[in-house]
């Protein structure tokens, strides 16, 4: 009897020593294992009588069950030290850079023109494209301006040494308004669309340069008058702006496109020695800033154009894209635009995810 | 055009404000671009007396005055004026006032020791004279305290622009007349200083170019006395901007400054015969005033006597018959050109003038008696003199346009209902005639008049532009149809991807120099190169929309950047059929720079190579729905790449989508910029349009079955590309080969000279049941004899 309780208390005590996995094992072919003491002591049960078997079993069963418990116990401290000690090892500095995804960007002209396309696709608007190496009929001529016309001389125009096969002069368009011509050509009336996109003028300083971004707008219907004009641009700034407080003034002005014609301003104030638009220029603390040229399609532009001036009439707006891009997005060098540094395309270029919806506004705010 | 408040008040009655005046132009048209009020410089400047005079005790050229201000005790100013003395009048500038003349900022302070609280002014600190021998001297009876601005009777000038359809607006008398018919006030008739023509004008005058100059009156003017012209006349001028020269040219100045309408005096003396209207002859010279000399041709018309050329007619007269401080007899020249002759002449000839700029956009047909009168009657006022009667060569335009007008259309046309009378009240102040049945005729100085739209304008926009009211534009019912053309939409969804993928999209010129457009050039084609650039550097039209990009990416790594990823969708510019352009959409991509910085984890900086520029061509490729799986990889991207690290991206075998790898180093040396550097350029128009898109995909279910997969490895000869292997190795069973993968190339020790070893796993899909052993086994025969047929043999 002492015996086995010693035995099993040695055992036991051994177990509780080992250091490791290894020498676990060891005690454990010691005891358990088919030739352990423990084993070979279960096998005397066999031959004994049932008395003796029933005085001696229960001690036995109990050394086998003590040290299997103590086995698995150990078993699982040990593994449990072995993992914290891996876990340790591997332990590395996490205030170490992780790898930086490299962001791309959109460029603002790009951003604005899809707020645009956005915008008015809601009003019935469609997006018309056009050349941008023009000749002087489409540029000029239809728009009511003819050779000897002074308005030509004020474009600044770049021409090509070269000549259609119609001995039209070639040159890079002035304006987006050739894209209204080439679609009514196309079209006909009833017609909505604008024509965003390049545009280029001899012309530079801080905030000419001699390519730029213009969109047109044309409507052309049996009733359409000033008053739509009015509106389609306030709905249109309103949008755009995200504000409901914007106030346009219509002025009398100039362009051999269109009869009557209409400068737009807007009212703005200046926070923090930026341009804000929204309220009346005339309120304290605003002004009036130019923002385009418009007014109702000339009929002389509608006949060149193949449309009935007597069952037609139409309006036409011109607006600057980068222009209306700095007044929103906070730019203020048109240069830069242009320049291709990382450094400014990522501070005022979008997220591929500032896609404009309706839903969500079609701008992006930081 | 400038012109000061009381220039307008001599022909417009009116009690108007600056401001209210500046509001009522820029309502009707004519866009107030600045206005300057003098009174704003003198402020801080007043009318003192001079109480007392002493002499400063340590300085023997200055005085230490005593000076009344009208208010508070007078105040002690050092004074070095010699004729500054008590008991006179002067402007006394107080401290915090700026001296207009040179912006300095009056102080109280303490000159050789003597306290000074102030300056008495000369008339040049004032800017308004040169003098500068004295102080102002004012007259006794000027009130002491007045602010001298409000006691010199400061003029406000008004600068406004005129737009081009609007010569009549070329004159103050014509915005005067604007003006009155807005509401500001009532136009003063033209007052003409009475005088007696006395006999006939003693010399010839003809037009012999009835087309060019239809009209040319005239009128002779003897014994005149050339001088300086009255305040009155000085003041007018200047606020225009004009310098006095001398009495008989600043007479014909204001007469167009005033009036719009441009005349000529000739010193008669240096004339000889018969003064004429005439075409020039080819080489014909003449010595403008501008003391240039031009030569002529025979589109142009000029005034000539006998000897010569005179005139550049409209444009600039003579320096040889000009007037002079000695002219004592004059011929005034009053005469009708053809604009768009005059226009031609002056851009043939580069020359601008005042003159050119009404006659090119049309002077008033009916003021040239008138005209002319007022300009006689002003000189035998102001030079004295006696006129001879008025000689007539041709007559100028003389049919009116009369428009049948239908008052409706003002709220058809310009969307504001105006009454009928206020629409003729509005027609007839600005001059038009409205006759029996709304015929209305315009006066003939209403040039740009041509319909009945125009007619709308006028009414519009004197009734007021803000009467118009907003009128929704008429909505189609339901949600708003979407508009994008397909083209539209590849556009759009290209530049978020290429957003996605980590690049920048720039917006670069579309002109280039001409050296990097011809750099990029093929062959074949001739630069499209402006007639007249702005610079050399935005001179010829890009045929690619790298070399932009890589101007760009140099001028980033001039500037310290580690790395330009850099986008642009544009066009590229060629010529097309019948002279006109074919412009093809393009994405140009270019990677400079380290493509991953150095760092604690990925060791030195990585630069770019063909496979960047690769991947992000078909990833994009892929975005705007092109067949990527069927392009080949082929070479000839240009001679602007590396020849062995390009290839271009076609669809069949002529059809190139793209070309992409590395710049290739002489690219890199002409554009002055540091390697490597990979790029892309995916040609936009040459991407299929998807045939029958639709919103439902075909049908398709994730296979029941495992796949399994095979490894292979080649010994191939070098030159084989492995694209040429791995599509051999999947056309061996289309059914089962799903996927063919690249994992290893080697070449070197254990593989023989000329040969390499291509390492492929094979995916292989089972349809409905599992592949059994011989399957398999005869599947694997067919990928090894696949690649024997290419040279290639299996690796034991």
């Amino acid at each position: 009897m002492t015996d086995i309780t010693n035995q099993t208390q040695a055992a036991l005590d051994a177990i509780a020593a080992a250091p490791s996995l290894d020498a676990l094992e060891e005690q454990r072919l010691d005891a358990l294992g088919k030739k352990g003491w423990v084993s070979l002591a279960l096998k005397t049960l066999g031959g004994m009588s049932p008395d003796e078997r029933t005085a001696a079993a229960p001690a036995i069963q109990s050394a086998r069950a003590a040290i299997a418990d103590a086995l698995d116990a150990k078993k699982a401290a040990l593994e449990t030290a072995e993992l914290e000690a891996r876990l340790a090892r591997e332990t590395i500095d996490l205030t170490l850079p992780a790898a930086p995804a490299r962001r791309g960007s959109v460029h603002p002209v790009s951003q604005v023109m899809d707020e645009l396309a956005e915008i008015f696709a809601d009003l019935g608007f469609a997006v018309a494209t056009g050349p941008e190496i023009e000749d002087d009929w489409h540029n000029f001529t239809a728009l009511n301006m003819d050779e000897t016309h002074p308005a030509r001389a004020m474009h600044d125009t770049f021409y090509f040494p070269d000549k259609t096969s119609d001995g039209r002069e070639v040159l890079l368009r002035t304006h987006t308004s050739p894209v209204q011509i080439r679609s009514m050509l196309a079209q006909g009336a009833p017609i909505r669309l604008i024509a965003p996109g390049r545009v280029y003028r001899s012309d530079s300083d801080a905030t000419h340069t001699p390519m730029f971004h213009q969109v047109e707008g044309l409507v052309v219907g049996r009733d359409i008058h000033l008053g739509h004009l009015k509106w389609t641009l306030e709905t249109f700034f309103k949008a755009f702006f995200e504000r409901e407080d914007i106030v346009l003034r219509l002025r009398p002005s100039y362009f051999p496109f269109t009869e009557p014609s209409v400068e737009v301003d807007v009212g703005y104030s200046t926070e923090g020695g930026r341009r804000v638009v929204g309220g009346h220029g005339d309120a304290p603390g605003h002004a009036w800033m130019e923002l385009g040229g418009s007014g109702m399609v000339n009929r002389r532009v509608l006949e060149f154009a193949g449309i009935d001036p007597d069952e037609y009439q139409g309006f036409a707006f011109g607006l600057g894209i980068d222009r209306i891009a700095m007044l929103k997005y906070g730019m203020n060098d048109l240069r830069a635009f242009f320049d291709g540094d990382p450094r400014w395309l990522q501070h005022y270029g979008f997220s591929l995810f500032d896609q404009p919806t309706l839903s969500a506004g079609v701008g992006a705010k930081v | 055009m400038k012109f000061s408040l009381t220039w307008l008040k001599d022909y417009l009655e009116t009690t108007a404000t600056v401001t209210e005046i500046c509001d009522a132009l820029n309502a009707i048209g004519l866009e107030v671009e600045g206005v300057e009020d003098p009174a704003d410089k003198l402020a801080g400047f007043r009318v003192a007396h001079v109480l007392t005079a002493a002499r400063h005790p340590d300085a023997d050229k200055l005085q230490v005055l005593t000076v009344d201000t009208g208010e508070g005790d007078p105040l002690q100013v050092v004074c070095g004026a010699p004729n500054a003395r008590a008991g006179m009048k002067g402007v006394l500038g107080l401290p915090g006032a700026v001296v207009p003349a040179n912006g300095m900022v009056l102080r109280k302070s303490a000159i050789r020791g003597v306290e000074s609280n102030g300056m008495m002014c000369s008339v040049r600190e004032l800017e308004l004279g040169e003098d500068h021998d004295g102080i102002i001297e004012l007259p006794d009876n000027a009130p002491v305290g007045t602010s001298f601005a409000d006691y010199h009777g400061a003029d406000p000038v008004i600068e406004v622009a005129v737009t081009p359809n609007r010569p009549d607006c070329m004159g103050v008398y014509g915005i005067a007349r604007d003006l009155a018919a807005k509401g500001l006030g009532t136009l003063k008739p033209i007052a003409i200083p009475a005088f007696a023509g006395r006999g006939d004008c003693p010399v010839e005058i003809r037009t012999d170019d009835p087309e060019g100059c239809p009209a040319f009156y005239g009128r002779v003017i003897t014994g005149v006395a050339n001088g300086t012209s009255p305040d009155w006349l000085q003041a007018r001028l200047k606020s225009a901007g004009q310098r006095p020269i001398s009495l008989l040219v600043d007479l014909t100045n204001y007469l167009m400054l005033g009036y719009g309408r441009p005349a000529h005096i000739y010193d008669l003396a240096k004339l000889s015969g018969a003064v004429v209207a005439r075409r020039a002859s080819v080489g014909e010279q003449v010595l403008a005033l501008n003391e240039k000399t031009y030569t002529l041709d025979d589109s142009m018309v000029v005034i000539a006597d006998d000897a010569q050329v005179h005139d550049v007619a409209g444009i600039m007269g003579g320096e040889d018959s000009g007037v002079s401080e000695t002219t004592t007899d004059v011929l005034l020249e009053i005469a009708y050109f053809d604009p768009v002759r005059i226009g031609a002449t002056g851009r043939k000839l580069g020359l601008a003038s005042d003159a050119r700029i009404r006659f090119e956009r049309g002077v008033d047909p009916e003021f040239l008696d008138e005209g002319l009168d007022l300009l006689t009657g002003l000189i035998v006022e102001l030079a004295g003199g006696t006129a001879s009667e008025v000689v007539r060569a041709g007559s100028p335009p003389d049919e009116a346009k009369v428009i049948a007008f239908d008052p409706g259309l003002t709220l058809r046309l310009g969307g504001v209902d105006v009454a009928r009378d206020e629409q003729q009240r509005i027609l007839e102040s600005l001059g038009f005639v409205v006759g029996e049945g709304w015929h209305v005729t315009c006066p003939l100085r209403r040039h740009d008049i041509e319909g009945a739209a125009d007619l709308v304008e006028e009414v519009v926009r004197i009734h007021g532009l803000d009467t118009v009211a907003s009128v929704p534009l008429p909505r189609t019912e339901g949600v708003a149809r979407p508009t994008a053309t397909p083209q539209q939409k590849l556009e759009r969804g290209l530049r978020r991807a290429a957003a996605a993928s980590g690049l920048n999209e720039a917006v670069t010129w579309s002109f280039l120099p001409e050296w990097a457009a011809e750099h990029f050039a093929a062959d074949d084609q001739a630069l499209w190169v402006l007639a007249n650039p702005i610079s050399e550097d935005l001179k010829a039209m890009r045929p690619s929309l790298l070399p932009g990009l890589l101007i760009a990416a140099k001028r980033n790594a001039d500037r310290g950047a580690a790395s330009s990823h850099l986008f642009e969708i544009g066009r590229r510019y060629f010529r097309g059929q019948d002279g006109l352009s074919d412009e093809k959409p393009t994405l140009g991509i270019v990677l400079a720079g380290e493509k991953t910085p150095r760092g604690w984890k990925t060791g030195k900086a990585q630069s770019f190579d063909a496979f960047d520029a690769k991947a992000l061509a078909l990833e994009l490729l892929e975005a705007a729905g092109a067949p990527t799986a069927n392009l080949t990889v082929m070479g000839e991207a240009g001679p602007q790449f590396h020849p062995g690290q390009s290839a271009t991206l076609r669809l069949g075998p002529k059809t190139v989508l793209a070309r992409l790898g590395m710049v290739h180093p002489a690219t890199l040396k002409a554009f002055d910029v540091d390697g490597p550097i990979a790029a892309v350029e995916l040609f936009l128009d040459r991407i299929p349009a998807r045939k029958n898109a639709a919103f439902a995909r075909p049908g398709f279910t994730p296979p029941a079955l495992q796949a399994v997969t095979r490894d292979f490895a080649f010994l191939v000869p070098e030159a084989l590309a492995a694209g040429d292997l791995v599509r051999a190795v999947q056309g061996a069973d289309k059914a089962a080969i799903t996927a063919v993968r690249v994992f290893d190339v080697f070449a070197g020790q254990g593989v023989p000279e000329g040969k390499k070893s291509v390492a492929l796993e094979v995916t292989l899909q089972p349809d409905d049941a599992s592949f059994k052993d011989a399957e398999l086994k005869t599947i694997a025969e067919n990928v090894v004899a696949a690649a024997v047929k290419l040279g290639g043999e299996l690796r034991g």
